[in-house]
């Protein structure tokens, strides 16, 4: 019996939500009394598999076959189910990505396990096996009890957080029974824009909505984004409006997220936005109208116009980092 | 070309959200039921992709009686038949393998759902469905291209998209992107009354997940207004209270 987590490479190196997944891996392995292997998939270096001894995996099982540089859904879920039970791990945890969207509910069929996703907290053994996650787009937390044998469990990024516990990672390498018929999907193109932060695993994030006027004014929000390291994201009548791509659109019928810090400007805060960013730990919302329902569920606030609050917000920013 | 839609049945976007039975339900009074958003994306892709009379779209729900409504309006948007299969669903993995048994039925060339539903936000259904069938899965889709035998499909990733090609049948999960959700018309609403609509039983599978309690998020402390002229105290406590940058 072992915890096995699944840990995303892209182009060879591992990103924070990965390290997170494995941080969580690792305390629940410690609460297990067992130890926690990593399955690496694709073309990772050895000094990179390396770095995820810091975060507590104690084995690295490294898939390095010449059939699965490219992440292929049906197969990498083969890899890893089949990863799992020749490891017999009870619990296998994934971050909650694209990608790990994808990947987790496959293995949950192959391992006959049951799945919780977007989980934001350490199980809990006291009363059979449960885990909290979000519910009706971050507007509830459900507890989940899972019943299987083995579980599969998917983060949600930045509900655990990055935790040290060093040991030496031992690389192995692991050849599984690749099979033809789970490579009928093909990936023909990858179109990655490498200089943003991307959204759904960002610490910060800025968002912008229609008190912005046009997606002219665009130009301050991704500025202040970039000071700050952050991703930036829109309302949902940016989105619709062209102003900016539907893959920016945060709230119920877009993205959901949870980064540290959210500012919203010139957004509202209707019902279906607030609901997709209310686990946000610390809100931020600038917007002209006092009324504005988003200063309810706000943490700090501006009331003032956007034109002139962020521009002096940037150089504020600007003064800080001096 | 035939096209299988999952759909479910969820809280109206503007519902408040709130339990009942020491908080071990979700409280239904008054509360107006939709097609799911992301459904309605993948139906209205699934129209446009048969429009012509170059397929049939079937929608499928997994729900009790009370789910019908719901399964009219996707009628009414324009699918050609629906299916219900009785039962309330009990998590994904029912539902994924109800659907999966159907389409063992049917000769489907594709299968598509909403990426996630937004209730219990669960973005499961599509892969397992995939998985129960041995057919790939597709999540998160933002753009959909069939040419009667190959698919294109574009797929969100961190920062990016992934452009998929696919000869063979599939399942996909569609976000925004993929279609403009359509709007039924008079005629759609009144055709969909007569358009048919089976009710199939469910099939036994072990339950592996249950919901034991809900609890909505602590409320939040009243907001700290900072003076607009003042971003840089609005700086200092983000750094020294909030500690956030």
């Amino acid at each position: 019996m072992s915890v096995l987590v699944y840990v995303e490479q892209v182009e060879g190196k591992f990103k924070k939500s990965v390290f997170e997944a494995v941080s969580y891996a690792k305390a629940v392995a410690d609460q297990q009394n067992t130890n926690l292997t990593a399955i690496s998939i694709g073309n990772v270096a050895e000094s990179e598999l390396k770095t995820l001894g810091q975060y507590g995996a104690s084995r690295v099982l490294n898939v390095g076959s010449e059939q699965l540089q490219q992440f292929v859904n049906q197969a990498y879920a083969s890899v890893i189910a089949e990863a799992a039970q020749k490891e017999g791990a009870a619990i296998v945890v994934l971050s909650n990505s694209f990608s790990g969207k994808g990947l987790a509910p496959r293995i949950a069929v192959k391992l006959r396990a049951g799945l919780a996703d977007g989980v934001t907290s350490l199980p809990k053994t006291d009363n059979g096996f449960t885990v909290t996650r979000t519910a009706f787009s971050g507007k509830a937390f459900a507890t989940v009890s899972l019943t299987s044998a083995v579980k599969v469990i998917s983060l949600s990024p930045n509900a655990f957080g990055v935790k040290e516990s060093p040991a030496d990672a031992i690389i192995e390498n692991f050849t599984p029974d690749v099979k033809e018929s789970d490579f009928s999907a093909v990936v023909k193109d990858i179109v990655r824009a490498t200089d943003k932060v991307s959204l759904p695993d960002a610490e910060i994030v800025v968002s912008g909505g229609r008190g912005l006027k046009g997606p002219e004014n665009w130009g301050m929000i991704e500025e202040l984004a970039a000071l700050l390291g952050a991703a930036t994201a829109c309302s949902k009548p940016v989105s619709d409006a062209d102003w900016r791509p539907h893959s920016e659109h945060v709230g119920q019928t877009g993205i959901a997220i949870s980064p540290n810090l959210y500012i919203a400007i010139g957004i509202s805060g209707a019902i279906q936005h607030l609901a997709g960013v209310s686990s946000s730990k610390v809100i931020v919302v600038i917007n002209k109208d006092p009324e504005a329902p988003f200063f309810k569920v706000a943490d700090y606030g501006i009331v003032g116009d956007a034109f002139e609050v962020v521009p002096k917000l940037i150089e504020a920013v600007k003064a800080h980092k001096a | 070309m035939k096209i299988l839609v999952c759909i479910s049945n969820v809280p109206d976007t503007t519902t408040k959200i709130t339990f009942t039975g020491d908080n071990t339900q979700f409280n239904t009074a008054g509360v107006q039921y939709i097609v799911n958003p992301y459904d309605e994306i993948a139906l209205s892709r699934a129209i446009e992709l048969c429009e012509g009379g170059k397929g049939t779209v079937t929608v499928i729900n997994v729900g009790e009686s009370q789910t019908e409504p719901t399964i009219r309006k996707a009628l009414a948007i324009g699918a050609d038949e629906a299916v219900r299969i009785n039962a309330a669903p009990r998590d994904a993995y029912f539902t994924a393998y109800q659907i999966a048994e159907y389409a063992k039925t049917a000769d489907f060339d594709m299968i598509l759902c909403g990426r996630e539903s937004i209730d219990y936000n669960g973005a499961q259904v599509a892969a397992m469905i995939g998985e129960f069938l041995g057919i790939p899965s597709i999540s998160i889709i933002k753009k959909l291209e069939y040419d009667g035998s190959t698919a294109t499909l574009e797929r969100e990733i961190e920062g990016g998209k992934e452009v998929i090609s696919v000869s063979g049948k599939f399942v996909a999960s569609c976000s925004e992107g993929t279609a403009e959700p359509k709007i039924p018309n008079m005629r759609g609403i009144m055709s969909a009354r007569t358009k048919p609509l089976s009710v199939a039983d469910a099939k036994e599978i072990e339950q592996l997940s249950s919901i034991l309690h809900f609890e909505t998020p602590p409320p939040r402390g009243t907001v700290k207004l900072v003076p607009a002229e003042e971003t840089a105290k609005l700086v200092d406590l983000l750094h020294n209270e909030a500690k956030v940058i």
